[in-house]
């Protein structure tokens, strides 16, 4: 019996020893791998955060990390499922991703109640560093509060000082456009009318008359997903670009640009805080992002560059702690320590978990200026990353407030 | 309705009068056990969408009506679970009991309005109010939009058992399954539900024999929300949440395909079909975007192969009752 205590004290002892030298960390991106996120986050993002730990792996080799994903379906409770048996069952230390605000903010939960880390580079609401912010929770890549605020606002000042609105009529569509309108009329823009339109439309040709006959210079495209996609197209086929006005989408993606082709989406203007011919590190890593990728055709979108770079400090900061069990201290860590990473460059985390970083303008370029594949965009504006943000004060972040 | 499972016309054996007695010892004997060998969490979330299916079962196996809209019961159940538990502060019973009556009232009015018609109609009348109801729940403020209801309280059952304790949880939906299942059952072997199957047999002649079709049929359709509402309440507890999927018309059909995979007008069927639907959906989560092909594919086997679903086809083979 002693003797076995004995033993059984050295095992622990060892263990003990062989842990403080060599840190695991398990990553698990959840996102969506079958509907209509995939294309901008999905296998793209699952190989984002492998690339990352890839990278991190090869200048510290006594940290382990494993990065595993999985599918939430855009359904909050089996995004809650799997989040919870990752925690509890897996051990997974950290979730990225997560498209979709419902199944974000439920996740974001989760991780407070279990105290782990959520990097959330895919999500658009600005609550997850709003009202509901949480300690255990970092908002990378883009918010719905930047999207309105860039787009708005530098492209009032670029000289589209009179909007329309094509609005989705439920809660998302109504606050992108009450924050983008407002933004507009503080710049010294006007607002000539709005239209609602039901949530996955078909036809938008009325909708789109009225924006056309109100002799707006901007048409706001204040919707998302298969609705922005079919209304670009038609403004296409109506020539409503052709005939002088600017279409501004409030939630496009390269991804979404890339389906459409340039000769559909010329003339959109549109926000990101990522693009992959940007500078040559963007350039760099997209190389080997698509050599990995295997997949013709595609480029990286920002929220895939956001799991990347949020996973690479996240790792940075388990690192510094020597541990990754305290979701609470990690993330701390993380806003104490700067980011610098080859895609969005130097940054810092807020306290209200909000990653700062600039945002840009593009422009998608007409077919005869695009020169190779992939080249979508020109930079008409560049917005310093203090300014491409909601301020903090403004977020009613209890973190903040207290 | 030639492919339903007649118990009546098998021949009778001794294990048949017991068979539902032994099968269901030994569901509650797997749901005891269960949690200790697999993920509680996963096995509450089951166990919300087996009651679901039963009570949806409840209405198109024993009285043949073919509802094309339970989302909407389960959905604004957990919405208004959900909502009084986390605005209103109730504990969870007076919440799980709000989210109840809310479906028992929709379930009236939209039942009083679809029984009127018969088929597809009663099927497209009950899949348009659903659809309705999907759209306020999309617009509405208190429903929080495509963000869904997040980060509801568990709270502590009759202000004693602290529910966020996962066994204490469990062991409450466990008693509120058992519960709702056992009422189903009596439903159907009650002469009330001798009715109903006389109903979904030949309604003619039902009301030739001096039975008011109709208001059988819309007392049928008021519990069948009702216990569907149950199901959605409890889960609104158990995730913690309520959002638009469970509102949305594919839920309406996710609860038609467990109960033909389980087997249409058998007790037992819905509960095996439930699990296997979330079983795929979870188990399959990551390899992505496998899951909704294979679940197609299990689908079309099912309906091509054993037409009278899992259960359905043991009970036929054993020539039993389950």
């Amino acid at each position: 019996m002693k003797r076995m205590l004995g033993l059984t004290t050295l095992a622990v002892v060892l263990a003990g020893v062989a842990n403080a030298q060599q840190i695991n960390v398990k990553i698990g991106v959840l996102t969506d791998m079958s509907s209509l996120y995939a294309d901008a986050t999905g296998p793209g993002s699952v190989l984002a955060a492998k690339m990352a730990a890839a990278d991190f792996m090869k200048d510290q080799p006594n940290v382990k990390v494993e990065v595993i994903s999985g599918d939430h379906q855009n359904k909050a409770d089996i995004g809650t499922q799997l989040a919870n048996q990752w925690y509890d069952v897996e051990k997974v230390d950290m979730i990225a991703d997560v498209p979709n605000s419902g199944v974000a903010l439920a996740i974001s939960q989760v991780t407070r109640d279990k105290n782990k880390v959520f990097v959330g580079s895919g999500p658009a609401t600005s609550d997850l560093t709003g009202p509901k912010c949480s300690p255990n929770t970092v908002h990378w890549t883009y918010d719905t509060w930047m999207l309105a605020n860039g787009t708005g606002k530098a492209v009032v000042k670029t000289g589209g000082d009179s909007w329309f609105f094509l609005t989705s009529d439920y809660a998302f569509g109504h606050a992108l456009e009450r924050d983008t309108m407002a933004v507009v009329e503080a710049n010294g823009g006007k607002v000539l009318g709005k239209v609602r339109h039901p949530i996955n439309t078909s036809d938008f040709s009325s909708f789109l008359l009225q924006a056309q006959s109100s002799k707006a210079k901007v048409i706001g495209l204040a919707n998302a997903g298969g609705d922005t996609i079919n209304s670009i197209k038609q403004a296409s086929e109506f020539g409503i670009v052709k005939g002088g006005q600017s279409l501004a989408g409030l939630l496009v993606f390269a991804t979404d640009v890339n389906a459409l082709g340039l000769q559909t989406a010329q003339g959109l203007v549109l926000t990101e805080t990522f693009y992959w011919d940007l500078n040559d590190s963007t350039r760099a890593w997209t190389k080997r992002w698509h050599a990995e990728r295997n997949a013709a055709g595609k480029y990286p979108a920002m929220n895939q560059a956001g799991v990347y770079a949020g996973t690479l400090h996240y790792l940075k900061a388990v690192l510094a702690l020597k541990s990754a069990a305290d979701g609470k201290a990690v993330v701390a860590k993380m806003k104490e320590m700067p980011t610098d990473d080859p895609l969005f460059g130097k940054g810092t985390i807020r306290a209200d978990g909000r990653k700062l970083h600039p945002a840009y303008l593009f422009e998608v370029k007409k077919p005869e200026e695009s020169k190779y594949p992939g080249d979508f965009y020109k930079l008409r504006a560049t917005i310093p990353a203090d300014e491409a943000f909601r301020p903090l004060k403004e977020g009613n972040c209890p973190l903040v407030t207290g | 309705m030639e492919h339903v499972v007649n118990p009546l016309v098998k021949k009778p054996s001794m294990l048949r009068s017991q068979s539902e007695t032994i099968g269901f010892v030994i569901m509650t004997a797997a749901f005891v056990i269960a949690p200790f060998l697999t993920y509680p969490l996963f096995l509450m979330q089951a166990m919300c969408f087996a009651l679901f299916a039963c009570a949806f079962n409840l209405l198109i196996g024993y009285v043949g009506l073919l509802s094309f809209g339970h989302a909407l019961y389960f959905g604004w159940a957990s919405y208004l679970s959900a909502y009084s538990a986390k605005t209103w502060g109730f504990s969870p019973e007076l919440a799980i009991l709000t989210g109840t009556a809310t479906a028992a009232v929709c379930g009236l009015v939209a039942g009083s309005l679809a029984i009127r018609r018969q088929g597809i109609y009663f099927a497209m009348i009950t899949l348009a109010l659903a659809q309705m109801m999907f759209f306020f729940a999309l617009q509405a403020k208190f429903t929080g939009g495509e963000d869904g209801i997040q980060a509801v309280p568990r709270g502590a059952l009759f202000g004693l058992i602290d529910l966020r304790n996962e066994m204490a949880m469990y062991a409450v939906v466990l008693i509120i399954f058992l519960g709702g299942f056992t009422f189903i059952y009596r439903i159907i072997h009650s002469p009330f539900g001798e009715v109903l199957k006389a109903i979904r047999e030949n309604e003619a002649r039902a009301i030739s024999l001096g039975y008011k079709t109709d208001r059988y049929k819309l007392v049928a359709f008021v519990l069948s929300a009702t216990l569907a509402g149950l199901a959605g309440a409890t889960k609104a507890i158990v995730l913690q949440l309520a959002s638009l999927t469970d509102v949305n018309w594919p839920m309406s059909g996710e609860v038609v395909l467990m109960t033909l995979v389980g087997g249409l007008g058998t007790i037992f069927g819905p509960v095996v079909g439930a699990f296997a639907i979330l079983v795929m959906q979870f188990k399959l989560a990551p390899i992505g975007e496998w899951v909704l092909v294979i679940q197609g594919a299990i689908f079309v086997t099912c309906v091509l192969l054993f037409r009278r679903g899992v259960i359905g086809e043991i009970a036929n083979r054993l020539h039993i009752r389950l």
